[in-house]
């Protein structure tokens, strides 16, 4: 079983995120990672070729920077990655990202392609549907189990309040949510050999896509106001409590 | 600090990330409990981390003591109990590893390096800490057997092992060069495990009285020549006493970034106490001798993996050591007292952190005992 995943880099969970004067993202000295869906989506591949045999490629767009993340992957047992790493793909524009991620996919075959259902930076979860209308291929959204068989996958996805069972026929897009599974970290023996896998680099030009302008631009970025300090109500617990309630209906109209 | 190869800044990513996941919550538990966590015991060999500076040929991944350093400093600032597993390991299979047979080897390193084996050091004796050439035990031949008796105490892990390395007296006449080094395997008659010591920390593992009453040993498991193994071992403390000295630095940076963490949010006379100069300047000289310490302890893990037996890396490791235990000790209290009345309760971590800051001080040699090294060498001619 071929398995491709898709996979971006993003800033650290833990990391605190503050903003250059001209409203852009700082990126000094913060923390990069496996944005942590598709690390679950790392994981699900892994798991179905232990079980099922095959091979894991890891597939993603970005600076060079990137090769840290995916030779990360590469430590947890993925066996080899392509990485397009190309200034003239603008990582806001999922448009490009996906026409990048689809030419790699399109190079070889694919029994089925995994990702993360969102990137927790941008929080668009633009790409993966992009990518499958691309390669028009069916897609299901947001897995937290993933059974395949007979040339099928059966997933069991989240949906709001309640969960669904689906089943596609393979070459599919699935996207993982959280508890999906818990990632493995990259074992040190893991670590030895993800030096000497192959990691592919290649250009936007290499892979013939045709990206032209960028239609995506961040014009600024700005952090959520800073939280309120609480209401302190005092006085005789009678008339606190009537205070409480008064507040609860017109101010804060949850009751 | 020394250049890192992209593997061992792949190794130090895996295991900060492992310590702030898995390790850090389980470190006041652990401290409460004082059960001996096989759940870390489990984690470590699934990761291989117990095998880091084992050859690839004894199934080891190939590292030296500047890996083990990496792993132990980010492993001691989720949980030290969890370091003392990771040190203890290399600590109780060192001299096997370098004084030992290829048979010895073979048998013993791939299942230590695995995990599957825990293996305890046994030297120190209830009479015999620093002067450990005092020691009382005693290995007579017999025929294919040596014979020993004693009894140790303060032995890691001595209730979980599965495998001793043990110094007995072959020749007392000859002092030093009359001590040998024995494996010693579990369940072996005569060898029994006595009471467990009530620690000030670090008590989940399990330090213990171990004593020897006629413990027949196969011949083949003397380790080294008949003789040599405290010379050895003693040599080989060279390699040891960085891992301890990382485990100090990993104490050291974790009370920092808590007490940090902690002046900048405690407000007193209207504003965060980091605003007081009197905590900024407590806070810069913990972070100086933080840095400090790291930068000691990698230089000698540095030479360490170079030539463990020359004269500079024994005094490197002896100032690292010296140094950062001392400097753990000094930034773990420093650190209870950035927190006040509220550091020391055991609601919060400082507490913990100053106790099992203490015996990185004791252990592997007294820091004063490193000075007398550190001396010797300066005013040999």
């Amino acid at each position: 079983m071929q398995i491709a995943v898709c996979l971006k880099q993003t800033f650290d969970t833990e990391a605190k995120i503050k903003l250059t004067g001209d409203g852009q993202i700082d990126s000094a000295g913060v923390n990069l990672i496996i944005n942590p869906y598709d690390e679950f989506a790392v994981e699900e591949a892994l798991r179905l070729k232990e079980k099922l045999g095959g091979e894991v490629v890891v597939v993603s767009v970005g600076p060079a920077q990137v090769q840290e993340s995916v030779r990360q992957a590469l430590a947890m047992g993925a066996d080899r990655a392509v990485l397009v790493s190309d200034p003239a793909v603008a990582p806001s524009d999922h448009s490009q990202v996906a026409a990048v991620l689809a030419k790699v996919l399109q190079s070889e075959p694919f029994d089925l392609i995994l990702s993360g259902w969102v990137a927790i930076d941008d929080n668009a979860a633009q790409v993966p549907a992009r990518l499958a209308e691309k390669l028009n291929l069916p897609q299901v959204n947001m897995a937290v189990k993933i059974e395949i068989g007979g040339g099928k996958a059966t997933v069991t996805r989240e949906a709001e309040g309640a969960t669904e069972i689906v089943e596609v026929p393979l070459p599919a897009i699935i996207t993982a949510q959280k508890g999906l599974n818990e990632p493995r970290y990259p074992s040190l023996k893991g670590i030895m050999q993800a030096k000497k896998k192959e990691l592919k680099l290649l250009t936007a030009a290499d892979l013939g896509a045709e990206l032209g302008a960028s239609q995506v631009k961040i014009l600024q970025y700005s952090l959520p106001p800073a939280r309120q300090a609480g209401k302190k109500i005092e006085g005789e617990p009678v008339d606190s409590a009537r205070e409480l309630a008064r507040l609860l209906r017109e101010e804060a109209k949850v009751i | 600090m020394i250049p890192l190869t992209e593997e061992q800044q792949m190794l130090q990513a895996m295991v900060r990330r492992m310590a702030r996941e898995k390790l850090k919550p389980r470190a006041a538990e652990i401290d409460n409990t004082g059960e001996f966590p096989w759940d870390i015991v489990e984690l470590f060999r699934e990761n291989g981390l117990f095998g880091i500076h084992f050859p690839e040929e004894y199934g080891g991944s190939g590292g030296g003591v500047v890996d083990l350093c990496l792993a132990v400093e980010e492993v001691a600032q989720g949980c030290s109990d969890a370091a003392v597993i990771l040190a203890g390991q290399a600590l109780g299979s060192k001299l096997i590893l370098l004084s030992g047979s290829e048979e010895q080897k073979r048998k013993y390193l791939p299942r230590i390096a695995s995990g599957e084996f825990i293996p305890a050091f046994a030297l120190t004796e209830p009479g015999a800490g620093s002067d450990n050439v005092s020691m009382q035990s005693r290995a007579v031949r017999d025929g294919d057997y040596y014979v020993i008796n004693g009894r140790k105490i303060f032995i890691t892990h001595a209730d979980v092992a599965d495998i001793f390395t043990l110094f007995a007296k072959t020749d007392p006449e000859k002092k030093a060069r009359g001590i040998s080094a024995f494996i010693i395997n579990k369940g072996t008659p005569g060898l029994g495990i006595g009471k467990i010591e009530k620690k000030m920390a670090h008590k989940g593992n399990h330090a213990c009285e171990v004593i020897l009453e006629d413990v027949r040993v196969p011949r083949e498991n003397l380790v080294g020549a008949e003789g040599e193994g405290f010379m050895e071992a003693m040599k080989i403390l060279t390699t040891s006493r960085p891992v301890t000295a990382a485990r100090a630095v990993g104490l050291a940076q974790v009370a920092l970034d808590e007490a940090v963490a902690y002046a900048k949010t405690r407000v007193q006379f209207g504003q965060p106490i980091a605003k007081f100069q009197g905590i900024q300047f407590m806070l810069a000289d913990m972070a100086i001798k933080v840095e400090a310490a790291r930068q000691l302890v990698y230089n000698a893990a540095f030479l360490a993996d170079r030539d463990y037996k020359s004269k500079e890396a024994q005094r490197a490791s002896s100032m690292a050591k010296c140094f950062a235990t001392d400097t753990a000790m000094q930034v773990t209290c420093d650190a209870v007292q950035v927190f006040g009345g509220y550091g020391y309760m055991r609601e919060y971590p400082v507490e913990r952190l100053m106790r099992e800051a203490k015996v990185t001080q004791i252990v592997e040699g007294t820091n004063q005992v490193q000075r007398v090294v550190i001396a010797r060498a300066l005013l040999e001619d």
